[in-house]
């Protein structure tokens, strides 16, 4: 409870600073709109069912990039831990394209599919796919040995062991994998959206560029964060937390 | 059913030398015999029992089960490591049904597991996962696997090294316990001698360096064991003095390879 009303406190105070000093120096609304303008255009586009329709737009777009990228990264990630010539290759190939943010292929995604939902589909695939396999490829390579030695005393071996044991013990791995897939897929939707065509958050905070309206993009911000933490931390980081004291990595709190 | 071990010999590699790990090593185990093996680390013993259990092979020699050559892993050798091994996403029931999958229907499989829960004293923890378990329950929960396939042997691999001492005082009484009721073979690793007598028809001592059979003491007792603390005690005497001289060589070893250094 202490921390909750910290964290109250720091917040009515960010606000209140905000606003006055918006208001003592008499900052234009297009450099720098007041908190109070932010939530009323906040209020207004929740009124009207802007936020509604993008949301659902954005996450459409967002399940469809996750789905193909957690079956990419599952089936790679397998590859690569059971054969050492693809880990070795494929494996160094994917490691240096970790490190290109998936938005820059966005010029060549729009060339490929056009401007239109499958570009930006592409950048997500892209962003979580990559992290995925990475995950997968870890968790299968880091099963404990005495899991697999205890299951060969029992008569498991082949595709058996590999079902019933491998896969089952890299589970941790997997979920960490999912929830980082989530987070560099949200960052390239936005990006992507921002960048080519709607409907979606990422668009209509450019269309509200275009129009000088700084107090929707920074309620959209606000949205986008807001979606962003309670999504990673209220779900994903839970669960993983379950996970991981269920399979004895982590003591219980 | 009875175990052979004959003339096995094992080395690895180190510094680009080969060390002898195990040499000239022969043993017979007869069916329904509880035998130890006992000696210093160092001295080979669990990588012997991984041989027998086919998780390693021996550079040379021969090792039977029953008259059958032992070249790899099967339901026929049970194991229980120094870990519990059990297998997190599976609960204790489903734990134990783990080896059985594709030999039994899945009724008998549960009331194979669920006996051998008994057989340990964990029958109210069918339905608990490992992580909720003390480290001595899981310790019978891997020893209820093991048997639930019903194997010939079972190798134990300093199953209670890890455990405090009033648990492990209870697990040898549970073991010794389920031992007189199943008869089965049983070869067990141990470094503490008290352990070894205390549960063992025979404790093969063995040395280091490299590592062989010394003696190999048939415990004449009756049970349970701990009816008879003070004959025990002499055995463990006799055990202890066998050792002291190997312990001696191994610090002198020590001593002259800190030397050369």
């Amino acid at each position: 409870m202490r921390l909750l009303t910290k964290r109250l406190v720091f917040y009515v105070a960010l606000f209140a600073v905000w606003e006055l000093a918006i208001r003592l120096f008499g900052i234009s609304p297009v450099i720098m709109p007041a908190p109070t303008d932010v939530f009323r255009a906040l209020g207004e586009m929740i009124g009207d069912g802007t936020i509604a329709r993008d949301l659902g737009a954005s996450f459409m777009r967002l399940a469809v990039g996750l789905v193909i990228a957690l079956l990419i990264g599952l089936a790679l990630g397998i590859l690569l831990a059971k054969s050492k010539t693809a880990d070795d290759t494929l494996g160094s190939l994917i490691l240096a394209l970790q490190s290109i943010p998936s938005i820059v292929w966005l010029p060549l995604a729009i060339m490929w599919f056009g401007l239109n939902e499958k570009s930006v589909i592409f950048i997500i695939v892209l962003g979580s796919a990559i992290v995925m396999t990475i995950n997968v490829r870890t968790g299968i390579q880091n099963v404990s040995p005495i899991y697999i030695k205890a299951a060969r005393t029992m008569g498991s071996s082949g595709p058996d062991l590999f079902f019933r044991v491998l896969l089952p013990a890299s589970v941790p791995y997997f979920v960490t994998g999912i929830r980082l897939a989530w987070a560099f897929g949200w960052r390239a939707l936005m990006a992507g959206e921002l960048l080519s065509t709607g409907p979606g958050l990422g668009y209509t905070l450019k269309y509200a560029s275009d129009f000088g309206r700084m107090d929707m993009v920074l309620a959209i911000m606000i949205v986008i964060g807001i979606i962003g933490v309670t999504v990673d931390l209220l779900l994903f980081q839970r669960f993983e937390q379950r996970v991981r004291v269920k399979w004895g990595l982590e003591a219980a709190h | 059913m009875f175990l052979s071990i004959e003339n096995v010999e094992k080395s690895f590699g180190k510094d680009g030398r080969r060390e002898l790990v195990l040499q000239d090593i022969n043993l017979r185990v007869e069916e329904g015999e509880f035998v130890s093996l006992l000696g210093p680390s160092g001295c080979g013993k669990s990588t012997l029992l991984s041989i027998v259990a086919g998780l390693g092979n021996p550079d040379s020699g021969r090792l039977q089960l029953g008259g059958r050559d032992i070249r790899k892993p099967g339901k026929e050798r049970g194991m229980v490591f120094q870990e519990a091994a059990l297998f997190p996403w599976l609960n204790v029931e489903e734990n134990v049904m783990f080896p059985l999958k594709g030999s039994m229907s899945r009724d008998r499989m549960r009331e194979t597991a669920r006996h051998h829960l008994r057989l340990v004293q964990l029958s109210q923890y069918g339905g608990h996962h490992p992580h909720e378990l003390s480290g001595g329950m899981q310790q019978r929960v891997s020893i209820a696997r093991a048997l639930a396939m019903d194997p010939a042997v079972l190798l134990m691999d300093e199953p209670f090294g890890a455990l405090d001492e009033q648990t492990r005082m209870r697990l040898q009484d549970v073991l010794e316990g389920i031992w007189i009721e199943t008869k089965k073979t049983i070869l067990f690793v141990t470094h503490s001698i008290q352990e070894a007598v205390r549960l063992s028809d025979r404790v093969i001592v063995m040395g280091t360096h490299p590592g062989r059979i010394l003696q190999d003491i048939p415990i004449r007792l009756g049970r349970p064991r701990n009816l008879h603390a003070g004959e025990m005690a002499e055995y463990e005497a006799h055990i202890l003095g066998l050792l002291k001289t190997e312990n001696d060589k191994v610090e002198e070893e020590e001593m002259r390879h800190a030397a050369s250094h």
